[in-house]
């Protein structure tokens, strides 16, 4: 056994010992106040790791999402006009202040997600603080622009506010992908209302205690609630000037929809069927890079596959495959599962018991079709007080592309493996997907990853390397993927809109009546 | 031929009772991301299908819709419609306590 000291699973949040305090019943965060919902109506919020009831949470309705409004139009003027200077401290406060709390954010996370809370103190957390201080810098060095037009006439180009904004989170990450949206949107001059994804709608109210004393009231609302009311409510309203969407790909075209009907911009990102693709010469030498490539294609398993950019189809060059599949499957059979809040655990349980079952019918769905398990298959069953917990093995299907298992997002730690003879045909199948969000490209030879990379159609392409988030590293999708980017400064030019002065420094007139 | 779209008597229910409450409702099969491979039940009228959306049945009179291409690329499959415990993710209409979700029949089923 390794000697190494075990860390102690962290105890549940709200009992002793924990650094998350729970209360029984969390409202909606609007204005810098909490807020009980209209209805007075309640969801219990359960943890997937055991099916239990973390607390309550506010089940809004319209009404609710027409005061979080009030709330940020009240607040967008002052915002808007603060200078960039005063949001740039704000969002450095904020992330000051998420990273002081670091821990208790990271052990919210994992237990509302079920992610392994080791994956939410080394990435989803420290990653959202870094987003936050990312827009703070980028907002400092913008500029506008002057153009001489003649020597009496110049253009002047400002940067300005878009006002208020609507934004929709997906529970895959439910901290990091809030930040994704709100630090840009408020280094942008913007106040936003926040939908948090119904099955993870608790630990970013733990994130709005943190930041009610820094956030000015009313520059960020966050309101709960079923999509079909409180979502849509949002999403339709005349009152917002943009909206953001992450999620599935009907709802996509609802949101860009409602849009269209209120001619105001958004933006979506709507997941993915990403290639990772394994050339032979990644076998050339028995060394590290062999090591990160092995690890790369588990890389599938990362919180528990409820990725967007899941490396979910693994393409593998036909002559390593038998040699590189016995040393990926050796990786996978030593993933731990358990508790997300055991620090050795590697994969935790998916995040409700609907996507659960979702996983295990297209695992059914890829025996159907002739697809071979090579590994994994089946629930897990971990006893105890796990036993009523949403946990799933990690599971490798090798078929074809044609297969269903290949085709649609299955969002659980499920990877569809298969081979190719040449570069030609890996690109083939790498593009044969309606999605175009990420990809990996791993390989010694420096010119086939950079051809392979510029031909594949995804908005991102990993090239030796997954699942790496900086910000700083443009983000979003090709195809059916979405529209817009994320996690670059770019996306300031998604939360603002340009102001032209046009002035004319000529005192004569032009002389046309 | 078996009949492209069929629902379980809970599913059925269910759409009886939205009904009631919201008016005719649609399906439209959803893909990608978190919650993709569920129906999502809108109100008729909320997103009018577009020329690239197959008809496929209908559950309880609610007609149900999927991207043709989609369609294609799941080979074409049979949808069983069920009721899942849980909240609806999407804008999809759902009761308080269950939402939609496609099964699809496998071959032993």
């Amino acid at each position: 056994m390794a000697t190494v000291e075990k860390q102690a699973t962290f105890a549940t949040p709200g009992q002793p010992g924990s650094p998350v305090e729970v209360k029984a019943r969390y409202e909606n965060f609007i204005g810098g106040h909490w807020v009980a919902p209209i209805d007075g109506e309640y969801r219990e919020n359960l943890t997937p790791a055991t099916g239990q009831a973390i607390c309550e949470v506010a089940h809004s309705g319209p009404g609710d999402i027409e005061l979080a409004l009030d709330a940020a139009h009240a607040a967008r003027d002052a915002w808007g006009e603060a200078s960039a200077t005063e949001r740039s401290k704000v969002l450095n406060a904020v992330a000051d202040a998420i990273e002081e709390n670091l821990e208790m954010l990271a052990v919210a996370e994992s237990w509302e997600n079920g992610k392994p809370v080791r994956e939410t103190i080394a990435a989803d957390v420290p990653l959202a603080a870094d987003h936050f201080r990312y827009f703070a810098s980028v907002i400092r060095g913008e500029e506008g622009s002057i153009t001489e037009l003649d020597k009496d006439t110049i253009a002047y180009h400002f940067r300005e506010p878009l006002g208020v904004v609507g934004q929709i989170i997906p529970f895959n990450f439910p901290l990091l992908m809030a930040a994704w949206k709100i630090a840009p949107a408020l280094a942008g001059g913007n106040c936003t209302v926040v939908k948090p994804a119904s099955p993870t709608p608790w630990s970013i109210l733990k994130f709005a205690e943190l930041v009610a004393d820094i956030v000015p009231e009313g520059v960020l609302n966050i309101v709960n609630g079923p999509g079909a009311e409180t979502g849509r409510a949002l999403a339709s309203s005349k009152r917002i000037a943009k909206v953001a969407f992450t999620g599935e790909t009907v709802t996509g075209r609802l949101i860009m929809g409602y849009a269209a009907q209120n001619l105001i911009p958004s933006t979506t990102e709507l997941g993915g069927k990403s290639p990772n693709i394994f050339f032979a010469d990644v076998m050339a030498q028995d060394d590290a890079f062999l090591d990160k490539a092995v690890e790369g294609l588990v890389l599938y398993a990362f919180n528990k596959g409820e990725v967007c950019t899941c490396p979910s189809r693994a393409l593998i060059e036909a002559s390593i495959y038998d040699e590189f599949m016995a040393r990926v499957l050796a990786r996978i059979e030593a993933i731990k599962q358990g508790n997300p809040l055991d620090p050795s655990t590697m994969i935790g349980p998916q995040v409700s018991k609907a996507q659960l079952e979702k996983v295990e019918s297209y695992v059914e769905i890829g025996r159907d079709e002739g697809a071979e398990v090579l590994i994994g298959g089946e629930r897990s069953n971990l006893g105890g007080e796990l036993a009523d917990g949403y946990y799933y093995k990690p599971t490798a299907l090798k078929g074809t592309n044609d297969m269903r298992v290949f085709q649609e997002e299955i969002f659980g730690p499920v990877v569809a493996v298969t081979t190719f003879k040449d570069e030609r045909e890996a690109l083939q199948i790498a593009n044969d997907t309606m999605y175009g969000l990420g990809a990996g490209v791993w390989s010694r030879d420096g010119s086939r990853a950079f051809r392979m990379g510029r031909a594949i159609k995804a908005g991102r392409v990993w090239t030796n390397c997954y699942h790496l988030y900086p910000a700083g590293a443009a983000f979003g999708g090709y195809k059916s993927s979405g529209v817009g980017r994320e996690t670059h400064k770019m996306m300031l030019d998604h939360y603002t809109q340009t102001k032209n002065l046009l002035v004319s420094y000529d005192p004569k007139p032009l002389g046309f009546f | 031929m078996a009949a492209r779209v069929t629902a379980t008597s809970q599913a059925v229910e269910a759409v009886h009772r939205l009904v009631a409450k919201h008016g005719p409702v649609v399906f439209h099969q959803s893909g990608g991301c978190c919650d993709g491979s569920s129906p999502i039940c809108l109100p008729e009228g909320e997103m009018p299908p577009g020329p690239n959306d197959v008809l496929l049945g209908d559950v309880a009179g609610a007609s149900f819709y999927v991207d043709s291409e989609q369609y294609a690329r799941w080979r074409s499959p049979s949808f069983l419609i069920d009721l899942s415990p849980g909240p609806a993710e999407g804008f999809s209409l759902s009761l308080p306590d269950a939402h939609f979700v496609t099964r699809t029949p496998t071959a032993q089923a």
